[in-house]
């Protein structure tokens, strides 16, 4: 007898239907990035309207770059990351936990949700043209300051180093604490509520309830938040290119990666930019392998390690 | 109201239109219609706003009507201009030119570029002879010293690439004076009359000793440090970098203007709030409630800048010759090599840049300060016919024209915008207290390899 054996394949169509992403993500990503890579081998600019190269440099792209001050826009642009992602972390931590505590009973909690979204919402580059209005010397803030008899000349925000970074990292926390609160509550929330009832029975004080469980809790979500966040920070441009008309002032200081790497391609020097889109590409995907191993083998519940060691025991 | 006001400009503009063509015998017109039978239907011009087109409908002959939206204009003989605006904020202007460009040679022949503008900073990125994106005027059958006798001298040499072709062609010139707030100067020196305020500011020496007058009275001379920058700038000795070097050599002006501006800042002749020019400040320093007594203008500063920044009522301000010859700015017109409309192409620069009557409209239409050495000299002549109201009735163009006539253009490189913009950025931090003059060079030197790659040295001079 012929038994009929035809397994009906669903493989292909789950192909198909993924073909689109892979087709556009080659086209648009896959070959820029080779490009790109291949350039930063080259030298290749222009000067006026004429072209220079591409001739072939090896690596002096990249060893030039280590002699400019590479490294003091990568620290401007650590710096302005922690002044926005510190106090962004500790706020969202806050919130999530009030919000999602159900003893305070806190009303509209859906009203203030959305309203610490909005400000992401806002295109970045409209948000700094409105600080860069506000906080001029001539601007609002000033005059307000003035007027209440706080100070008698006008501060120059944007003149000083602190100034600056301090308005670019109130703008990057504005703009996306609420993005960490809602994420983080999520992580919340999935608590069991078990395990904060059996705390409450034994007498645990919400300090301690944070410390202990939530906070331990929510660790893989929170890696993921502050390596997400890492990212963002490295490709930060928008906010200190608007807010310094782009020259990361004072003394370059509020210069950041990407407003070097933009400086270069004013010029089209796609060598010097692409060498510089490698090293940030490079750093990109440590950071990337880092939460990678994070979210997989650290789980608090144990989900790969533990999994191993309850294999290896049934084995045993 | 409103269209009160566009109906009777159209009347205006139609009217002009036909009296244009009127006066004018119909040889151009008809040498245009009969070589075009093998040009081609479409002129394209580049530019980065409408001001260009503005001055083309009002005074070359040829237009017939431009669309509602003022992309196409049509001409007589059923030529179309097509405007290609790109704005000039952030090099895009630049950015869209250089890529239609280095297309130019494998684009259809009604895509391609026939005419394109360019500014004083960034002319000699185009007029170079090696780059050779703008024709020389001799092969489009234009005779400088013939057809554009009547021009400026100092325009020609600007569009002129390094071998003395001149590459282009401009209805206007820019030449600067001082402008100055008439209730402040009688506050200060008991009068408000050019003429006594003339004396006040004659050179940077009497200017200096005007400064301290002023600033015992409250009053700042000028808003910002980058307001003096166009009269050093202009008077530089060899240009940013010489033909066919990579070296840029800082010229002794340059650091003279920085020295000079630290030392009035310090001293609290300029207004220490305003860094830089085109920003929210530095507007706000032209209002009636701001200190500061003058400005350094070329006319269309008066016109674009001053005037709709001004919140008083007109006549408080007035002009008089600044402490220095200098010259701001211009808008040239270049022919693009592989054109497929050269008879066009000339007909149109040569009504716009040498045509006196042409240029008179211009310079009564659009306050312009044009480019006709006879046609100005009659302009400051004639107080009647060219008063400005916002000037309290004074007659701008007496004071204007000599000063066009003594303006001798520093040497221009291709690396000019550049070079500005970066040391202006860079060594406002220095006057601002938050480097030393060491940094700030250092920082230019950064700063300007990160634009320009090919720059190998920089040489500051002793």
């Amino acid at each position: 007898m012929k038994q009929k054996h035809k397994k009906i394949d669903y493989a292909k169509w789950g192909y198909l239907f993924i073909l689109p992403f892979f087709v556009s993500f080659f086209i648009f990503s896959l070959i820029p990035l080779i490009d790109t890579i291949r350039y930063s081998f080259f030298e290749y600019y222009r000067s006026g309207i004429k072209e220079v190269g591409p001739n072939f440099v090896g690596l002096q792209n990249y060893i030039s770059l280590l002699g400019s001050d590479m490294l003091k826009y990568a620290g401007n642009t650590l710096i302005l990351w922690i002044i926005g992602f510190i106090p962004q972390i500790v706020i969202a931590l806050l919130l999530a936990q009030w919000f999602v505590d159900a003893r305070l009973k806190i009303r509209g909690s859906q009203f203030f949700k959305v309203v610490i979204y909005l400000p992401n919402l806002i295109m970045a580059s409209a948000f700094a043209m409105l600080f860069f209005t506000m906080f001029s010397t001539n601007g609002p803030i000033n005059s307000i300051l003035m007027s209440v008899g706080w100070i008698r000349e006008p501060i120059d925000f944007l003149g000083s180093v602190l100034g600056t970074r301090s308005l670019v990292g109130l703008m990057n926390f504005l703009m996306w604490f609420g993005n960490s609160t809602i994420m983080l509550m999520a992580a919340i929330m999935g608590i069991s509520p078990d395990v904060f009832e059996a705390s409450e029975l034994d007498g645990c004080n919400s300090v301690q309830r944070f410390f202990y469980i939530t906070l331990p809790q929510i660790r893989p979500i929170l890696a993921y938040t502050l390596i997400n966040s890492i990212i963002g920070g490295l490709q930060m441009f928008d906010v200190p290119q608007i807010l310094t008309n782009g020259q990361g002032t004072p003394d370059r200081t509020s210069m950041t990666l990407i407003m070097f790497l933009n400086s270069h391609l004013k010029s089209k020097n796609y060598g010097m930019a692409g060498a510089l889109s490698v090293y940030l590409f490079i750093v990109s995907g440590i950071l990337c392998f880092v939460v990678y191993r994070m979210t997989n083998n650290d789980d608090p519940d144990g989900s790969k390690a533990a999994a191993k060691k309850a294999k290896k025991q049934r084995r045993g | 109201m409103k269209k009160k006001i566009v109906s009777m400009l159209l009347i205006v503009v139609m009217a002009v239109n036909t009296f244009a063509g009127c006066g004018k015998p119909s040889s151009s017109g008809a040498g245009a219609a009969s070589a075009s039978a093998e040009e081609g239907k479409v002129i394209n011009i580049y530019s980065w706003n409408d001001e260009f087109r503005e001055r083309v409908e009002a005074v070359y002959p040829e237009v017939k009507e431009t669309s509602s939206d003022g992309t196409v204009t049509t001409l007589n003989d059923g030529t179309e201009i097509h405007w290609i605006i790109n704005p000039n904020q952030d090099g895009v202007y630049q950015q869209k030119l250089d890529e239609a460009l280095l297309k130019q040679a494998d684009a259809a022949a009604d895509e391609k570029v026939d005419i394109f503008l360019s500014e004083t900073d960034y002319v000699n990125k185009y007029t170079d002879a090696e780059a050779n994106a703008a024709m020389p005027l001799s092969d489009l059958g234009i005779d400088p010293d013939k057809d554009l006798g009547d021009q400026y001298s100092f325009t020609k040499v600007t569009t002129s690439d390094t071998n003395g072709v001149q590459r282009g062609s401009t209805w206007q010139c820019c030449p600067g004076l001082l402008v100055y707030r008439r209730d402040i100067a009688k506050d200060v020196f008991g009068t408000d009359d050019p003429e006594e305020v003339a004396k006040k500011v004659k050179d940077w020496k009497t200017m200096k000793a005007t400064a301290k007058e002023l600033k015992e009275k409250g009053y700042f001379t000028f808003s910002s440090y980058a307001d003096t920058f166009r009269l050093y700038g202009n008077s530089i000795e060899q240009s940013w970098v010489s033909p066919g070097e990579t070296v840029i050599k800082v010229d002794q002006k340059i650091m003279d203007w920085v020295n000079d501006s630290k030392e009035w800042l310090d001293a609290g002749y300029l207004d220490k709030n305003v860094k830089g020019q085109w920003n929210d400040d530095w507007n706000k320093a032209m209002g009636s409630a701001s200190k500061v007594f003058a400005f350094l203008f070329p006319a269309w500063g008066i016109d674009f800048t001053l005037k709709p920044n001004w919140d008083g009522g007109d006549g408080v301000w007035a002009v008089t010759n600044p402490p220095q010859e200098y010259n701001w700015g211009g808008s040239y017109i270049h022919a693009c090599t592989g054109t497929d409309n050269p008879e066009h192409v000339k007909d149109i620069i040569l009504s716009m840049t040498a045509n006196k009557d042409n240029l008179l409209k211009i310079s009564k239409e659009y306050s312009d300060f044009t480019n006709t050495q006879s046609g100005m000299q009659e302009a400051a002549a004639d107080d009647k016919g060219y008063a400005s109201d916002f000037l309290g009735g004074q007659n701008a163009f007496k004071y204007f024209a000599p000063v066009a006539e003594k303006i001798k253009i520093a040497p221009l490189s291709a690396y000019d915008q550049g070079c500005v913009e970066l040391l202006q950025n860079c060594f406002s931090d220095y006057f601002q207290g938050k480097i030393d003059f060491d940094k700030a060079k250092s920082n230019f030197e950064t700063a300007i390899i990160e634009r320009y790659p090919d720059i190998t040295e920089i040489q500051w001079p002793e």
